[in-house]
């Protein structure tokens, strides 16, 4: 079996002041999974769930399936035939005013026959744990991520993360 | 920090990307497969991860993922799982059964050509003698359209153990619940992660 050293950082950023968006571009082909790990502090206000767009494609493309738990239930939902796919839905109906963690998983996001379908997983100190499922409707391979907020901004500090992972 | 916290344990550490290492790699080819294994695992890492996107001929939307390990089929692999459907949240559990199945990690005919399941599975301390071997996964699927459940998809959070023995993992084998063959594009990786 050969073995080679990989899970590799392609680029790093970090918001020094308020944005409304984090983009990773000209994302090379040369890894078969993609990890892009986040810690975002958020704007007040609630209707702030995180959410994502490939290759610049805004058409209904997109679905998700998630579970999360606040601590007391546990709740399953889905969207389907979306315009963005989804990293965090804590911020939909609650104030946000912590640091949240999340990872996404791109699986085989450079083949260009299966269409991509994206795991994600989110932590939210003060609300709960959260995982889901994306399913982008393309078999182009994926060469750009823009994530924003359904409403206001990642405030500064907010780091994101993208490496690769590249198999044998 | 060990990259195999990253999948379940998002973490904002710096990486040691020199100790993630992949160890090989199967592609199902255009007849398709009624199996996958991985043989003759190296015992020089920590932990192992497997990554997969997967689907099967089964004529249905989604399939289960069964994992064996060092050929092992006796009744002896225990889980618990929860998992939601884009409607309800769901636990359950297998106690002595003859395999670790990955609940819907696949996909299938009715999901779309080309539409695949995914998942990520860590197994801890697996040269480890003194126990037995703990794997966690993350797998999930959607179709995006109706199956006859009414469900689109479906994500999964598991965890399970081999109870027969506690010999070092050598080999694992995948295969599909519903005996079908995987298609073609379907991909199981497997990485090594080693410790300090």
């Amino acid at each position: 079996m050969a073995a080679g050293s990989t899970y590799t950082p392609i680029a790093t950023q970090t918001t020094s002041s308020s944005v409304a968006s984090v983009t990773f571009s000209s994302i090379p082909s040369t890894y078969t999974d993609l990890v892009l790990i986040s810690n975002v502090y958020k704007t007040g206000g609630s209707g702030q769930s995180g959410v994502f767009q490939v290759n610049g494609d805004t058409g209904t493309n997109y679905s998700f399936t998630y579970i999360n738990g606040n601590g007391t239930s546990a709740t399953s939902g889905r969207v389907s035939s979306n315009t963005y796919g989804c990293f965090d839905l804590w911020g939909q109906s609650m104030s946000d005013t912590t640091f949240e963690e999340h990872a996404l998983n791109f699986m085989n996001y450079s083949n260009t026959t299966t269409y991509k379908t994206i795991l994600y997983r989110g932590n939210a100190v003060n609300k709960g744990v959260e995982q889901g499922v994306n399913l982008w409707r393309s078999t182009a391979a994926i060469t750009s991520v823009v994530l924003y907020l359904q409403a206001g901004s990642f405030v500064t500090g907010s780091t994101f993360t993208l490496y690769g992972i590249a198999a044998a | 920090m060990s990259p195999i916290l990253g999948i379940l344990a998002s973490s904002n550490y710096q990486r040691a990307t020199s100790s993630y290492y992949s160890i090989a790699t199967t592609t199902v080819g255009s007849g398709g497969a009624s199996s996958v294994s991985f043989t003759s695992i190296p015992s020089t890492y920590t932990h192992l991860q497997i990554r997969w996107i997967g689907a099967t001929n089964r004529a249905s939307y989604n399939d289960d993922l069964v994992l064996r390990i060092n050929g092992v089929t006796t009744s002896s692999y225990n889980d618990h799982r929860m998992y939601g459907n884009g409607s309800t949240v769901t636990s359950g559990r297998d106690t002595g059964t003859t395999m670790y199945v990955a609940a819907q990690g696949l996909g299938s005919t009715g999901a779309g050509a080309n539409t695949f399941g995914v998942g990520v599975m860590d197994i801890l301390d697996y040269t480890d003698t003194n126990k037995y071997k703990t794997l966690r996964t993350l797998a999930g699927l959607n179709y995006n359209t109706a199956d006859t459940s009414g469900s689109y998809g479906q994500i999964t959070l598991q965890s399970g153990f081999l109870t027969s023995t506690t010999n070092a993992i050598t080999q694992i084998d995948f295969l599909s619940a519903t005996s079908s063959s995987f298609l073609q594009y379907t991909q199981f990786a497997l990485y090594g992660i080693k410790g300090a």
